[in-house]
């Protein structure tokens, strides 16, 4: 039982190796070498899915990756997988496919309804249906249009496949494995180029193995084979197969998805699921082949209906019969192959219909040999029939439309006409031009290296597809620095020619309406092209973009020409003027994961750990993200303690007593040479010149543009040798920026330097007791008299050698300590327990930021890159005496006027509430109702132990002359209003007299 | 995906620069006016075709390059140290 519409023999399938699978749900089988699509039709299975938007019923259109109506979901559970197309799917024994975008069933969907209101949906439905309320769009057209209209759903659970992504380097690269392609790998390989040759099928040979042609007297697939079996053999040759070459891009690098595993249930251990690989050719050979296109008459969409040169794919390729009893349409010689190759295979073909008055003698001749019936001057008006063709109406091309003939069949093979598959060609920034002969547009001028051989480019002999292959794989050799062979051109032994003459779209019986599909997967109608060229929308962009031809998974593979030459008629002038879209990656559709490839999960970024990480995780410290770095956000001391418990807990710690934190992820960058003052003097605000050895400095440094780019510390280690701290978050670019400044602008300036950062470990020591546990562990004098605030030295620390800064970024006294990093640990350790009458305890990133605003200390969120120096209170640091980077435009007058954001400290002014980052800082007076109202905004907040009350910094407009104010923090998202004080951003210690004790 | 001929690593992936803007902008001198600052940081030329401009070779050898470049065709025509002082590949010092 099952697999009825199989051929008696032929194809290349294994007709020992059953396979079985289920769709939507019911079991079948097939064999080993059948695609989804081949085994569905080899079951009689012809309805496949419902439409985008009419759910119209859809089945089989093609035998390969242009099809736009059979897509289904492929798998279940995590695996699932949605918008496949059946005809690529390499069967395998327990695959489950299901159809998509139908309720509750594939052959009863409701939503087919649609197809009644169709006049809704027309071109540009969206812009004119549901124009109005506004409020209707949210919440009732786009739910409704949601569901009605969609594909397949992705699994929402984690992919437990993993990707891969390669690269490769080679002299030729061939695209394309049929006549043209292994004519010409084996061409350049034999000039012992470096060859890659890819194809997207499983098995070599592109369109020979769904023809019945002979090659020096061989089967098609024998010569394959020969050809096949040479190239494994030379070590210069990789032949890539499952592999499609989707992208094109600039300067000759191209993109390809190896499909690994997909024709297995799961991939084996240890292999990805699929792979990506760049390529880098010298010269790339595009043999890409052609695809035909449909003819739009009437319910060209009903199942049945099918591309001619696919229904020979299934007889010959598959050993399917795609139905019993076949109707003929085409405009052009190579549909009769069609109706020959399916009379061979048992089935009946009811009529050729030609829309050419007269046809090819030869071809007619052949017809009546084989007594199969011919009408000229006809064509398919309409297919008609429940859920599947039964029968046809033909009408002339003459416009005889009112006495169709009627002819019964289950299969409509027809063809109008061939498109060179120029995709790859226009993608590498070429034009396709129009080539009347053909009809259809065939590479252009390359502007890449690259050259079109065969059917992709327009030449659709087999004699000439095996010539122009060997002619350009010698041609590619030679151009990259090969010494070519001459190779002998394989014999085509069977062919004709081939003829065509235009027919874009069929009479309809009767002159009525019928729908008349163009592009299949996007349900868009030969009416809707009229519609859109009627409304003004008739340049070929904006048809696109107004209809949606094109813009399905399918990129309008088989409907562009099509829907181009329909607007050219309607606009009354020739093809080639009306013009063809741009073809853009992805030729066709890449799953996500691929371009993530390895960097998922964990591998999502690199993360950076400092030498104290481990002690930390110990402690059971959470961490924070501070760039790539994770730093020790606070340290839970029991169960239950919240983030608020342990930064107070840790914020008292150090005010009272004495707490280390780690600092290492400050940037640090080593500056030495003759020039090293100079070249800081240009780059901060601040003076450098005479800062004594012995002696750090705080420094802000701008933008071009006047705005400050960032701060931090600095200190001359000896004469000519100093060293930067930057913020976290702009060491890189603090380094390119110096980079930039050094290279290009002042090349005079003896000086180098380097990023530090990762050599050294930074520790912050700070609380009243810091120089008494300090005092343990440095062998220098660190009194207040011989090591006073801002001084730098070196010293031991025990046995570290180690640098000492007396700075405070908390307003305590306190030191920070540079050890070599690989000292990190010990030295952390040897601070805890240098003292232990002391109880040194640690803070994380959550303290530190408390301290800072209670401080007053300016960062990041204030570092806005809006922010000039006078805005953030730092403009006494500046010496415009000198010339510094920025310096001319943070004097522009609307930047040191009145209205200026400038930095405050806030207060809340409601007890047990805090203010929120990002709230707006409004008069009281006013209902903060759009954001021109909202005089500012809060930057950084926190509860202050010290205060004992919510604080913040903001910047307000005119801050820094509005203290003592009240206003209100307005948080709209929450409607929350929050009384606050404007105050002195230094809410602790304003004269300084605690770092300096 | 440009590729990037570096003076000093040879032919590399655009993912290892990171651009730096027009090269044909000069900087103003220190007492230059106002004006000639606003128009440093604020005005360029959008040309179609040949164009000078900056990468920095940032995961590479960090040097800052001044590369032309077709802004339509993305052709690269030269590839050159921005700063005359770096030893040039061959070793030699200029
Ligand atoms: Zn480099």
């Amino acid at each position: 039982m099952g697999q009825q519409f199989r051929t008696s023999s032929s194809g290349q399938i294994d007709r020992g190796r059953i396979l079985s699978f289920t769709f939507d749900g019911k079991p079948y089988q097939g064999y080993e070498g059948d695609t989804l699509a081949s085994a569905l039709l080899a079951n009689g299975v012809r309805l496949v899915g419902r439409s985008f938007k009419y759910h119209r019923p859809r089945g089989i259109q093609t035998a390969g990756s242009e099809e736009p109506n059979a897509i289904v979901e492929l798998r279940t559970g995590p695996r699932k997988e949605p918008n496949t197309r059946a005809t690529t799917i390499e069967l395998f024994d327990g695959l489950v496919a299901n159809s998509q975008n139908r309720w509750p069933s594939l052959s009863f969907d409701i939503m087919s309804i649609n197809n009644l209101f169709s006049p809704l949906l027309s071109a540009g439905f969206y812009y004119k249906t549901f124009m109005w309320p506004p409020s209707f769009w949210t919440n009732v057209y786009e739910h409704v249009i949601r569901r009605a209209a969609g594909l397949g759903k992705a699994s929402t659970e984690p992919d437990p496949d993993f990707y891969e992504q390669c690269h490769e380097h080679c002299d030729v690269l061939v695209v394309g494995a049929g006549p043209a392609g292994l004519s010409a790998a084996l061409a350049a390989a034999r000039a012992e180029a470096r060859v890659i040759l890819v194809d997207e099928h499983p098995r070599l040979g592109g369109s020979l193995n769904d023809e019945n042609y002979s090659i020096n007297g061989k089967a098609g697939s024998e010569w394959v084979d020969e050809i096949h079996a040479q190239l494994e053999e030379m070590d210069n040759v990789r032949v890539f197969t499952r592999t499609t070459l989707f992208g094109y891009y600039d300067h000759n690098v191209v993109a390809a998805i190896e499909k690994v595993s997909d024709h297995m249930p799961v991939p084996h251990q240890g292999h990805p699921r699929q792979r990506m690989w760049t390529f880098y050719p010298g010269r790339v050979v595009i043999a890409t082949g052609a695809t035909e296109r449909p003819l739009v008459f009437g319910n060209n969409d009903m199942p049945g209906v099918m591309l001619a040169s696919a229904a020979r794919a299934y007889v010959n390729r598959y050993g399917v019969k795609p139905g019993r009893r076949a109707v003929i349409a085409t405009n052009n010689n190579d549909a009769y192959r069609t109706a020959i190759d399916l009379h061979h295979a048992g089935i009946n073909i009811t009529a050729v219909v030609d829309s050419r008055i007269q046809p090819d003698a030869a071809l007619v001749e052949e017809l009546e040999s084989l007594s199969i019936r011919l009408l000229t001057g006809s064509t398919v008006g309409s297919a008609e029939g429940h859920q599947q063709v039964s029968y046809v109406q033909i009408v002339t091309t003459q416009g005889d439309t009112l006495d169709p003939e009627r002819i019964d069949c289950d299969l409509v093979a027809c063809s109008g006409g061939w498109n060179p598959n120029v995709h790859l060609h226009s993608q590498s920034g070429a034009k396709p031009v129009y080539d009347d002969s053909i009809l259809s547009f065939v590479p252009g001028k390359s502007r890449q290296s690259e050259v079109s051989v065969g059917a992709a480019n327009g030449s659709f002999s087999l004699q000439d597809c095996l010539a122009q292959g060997v002619s350009a794989g010698t041609q590619a050799a030679r151009q990259t620095g090969f010494k070519s062979r001459k190779m002998a051109v394989a014999r085509a032994d069977n062919e004709g020619d081939y003829a065509i003459e235009a027919l874009w779209i069929s009479p309809t019986p009767y002159n009525k309406n019928y729908k008349q599909f163009v592009d299949q997967q996007n349900d868009v109608k030969a009416s809707d092209v009229v519609l859109a060229s009627q409304e003004g929308f008739d340049s070929v962009e904006l048809l696109k973009r107004y209809t949606t031809q094109g813009m399905a998974t399918d990129q309008g593979k088989t409907s562009n020409v099509n829907a181009l030459a329909l607007l050219a008629c309607q606009r009354g002038e020739p093809l080639p003027e009306v013009g063809i879209t741009t073809f853009r990656p992805p030729y066709v559709p890449v799953a996500m994961g691929v371009f993530a490839g390895h960097t998922v999960g964990y591998d999502f970024m690199p993360v950076r750990r400092t030498a104290i990480h481990d002690w930390n995780t110990k402690q059971g410290a959470v961490f924070i993200e501070a760039g790539l770095w994770l730093r020790a956000r606070y340290y839970p001391q029991q169960p239950g303690d919240t983030m608020n418990d342990c930064y107070i807990r840790e914020t008292e710690a150090t005010r009272n007593n004495v707490a280390i934190v780690d600092v290492t992820s400050l940037g640090k960058i080593d500056i030495q040479g003759p020039d090293a003052a100079e070249f800081l003097n240009r780059l901060y605000i601040n003076n450098w010149l005479k800062l004594p050895v012995g002696k750090v400095r705080y420094g802000a440094m701008l933008r071009e543009d006047g705005m400050v780019f960032d701060d931090g510390t600095t200190s001359r280690l000896e004469e000519n040798h100093f060293f930067m701290t930057t913020t976290t978050a702009n060491a890189a670019s603090v380094l390119a920026h110096m980079e930039q400044y050094h290279q290009i602008e002042w090349p005079e300036l003896d000086v180098v330097f380097c990023s530090v950062t990762e050599q050294w470990t930074g520790i912050a020591v700070a609380g009243p007791n810091s120089r008494k546990l300090l005092e343990q562990v440095i062998d220098i004098d660190i009194s207040n008299e011989a090591f006073p605030f801002m001084s730098v030295g070196e010293c031991m620390m025990n046995n570290i050698p180690a640098r000492l800064f007396r700075i405070s970024f908390s307003g305590e006294l306190a030191y920070e300590i540079n050890v070599p990093a690989d000292y990190g640990e010990q030295a952390w350790l040897e601070l805890l327990e240098a003292d232990e009458e002391l109880e040194v305890s640690v803070y994380g990133t959550e303290a530190l930021g408390t301290m800072r605003i209670e401080k007053g200390h300016v960062a990041g969120s204030e570092l806005d890159g809006r922010t000039t120096a006078q805005d953030l209170g730092l403009e006494g640091m500046a010496n415009r005496a000198k010339h510094f980077i920025g310096k001319h435009n943070s004097e522009r007058p609307l930047l040191v006027g009145e209205g200026r954001l400038q930095v405050v400290g806030l207060k809340s002014l409601e007890p047990e509430r805090n203010l929120r980052i990002g709230a707006h800082l409004v008069d009281p007076s006013v209902k903060l109702e759009t954001v021109s109202q909202s005089q500012g905004h809060v930057t950084a907040t926190t509860y202050s132990p010290q205060l004992g009350c919510g604080i913040a910094l903001g910047l307000l407009r005119d801050g820094a002359s509005r203290h003592g104010e009240q206003i209100e923090a307005v948080f709209p998202l929450d409607d929350e209003t929050l009384k606050v004080e404007v105050c002195h951003p230094v809410f602790i210690d304003p004269e300084g007299e605690l770092v300096r004790a | 995906m440009l590729r990037i001929d570096c003076p000093w690593c040879g032919v590399r992936n655009e993912d290892e620069f990171s651009y730096g803007g027009d090269a044909t902008v000069e900087r103003p001198t220190d007492y230059a006016s106002q004006d000639d600052w606003y128009h440093y940081v604020y005005t360029r030329q959008n040309p179609a075709g040949p164009h000078r401009e900056y990468w920095h070779h940032v995961n590479g050898c960090r040097a800052w390059l001044v590369v032309e470049r077709d802004t339509v065709t993305h052709e690269i025509f030269s590839t050159a140290p921005a700063s005359p002082n770096l030893p040039d590949p061959d070793g030699r010092t200029r």
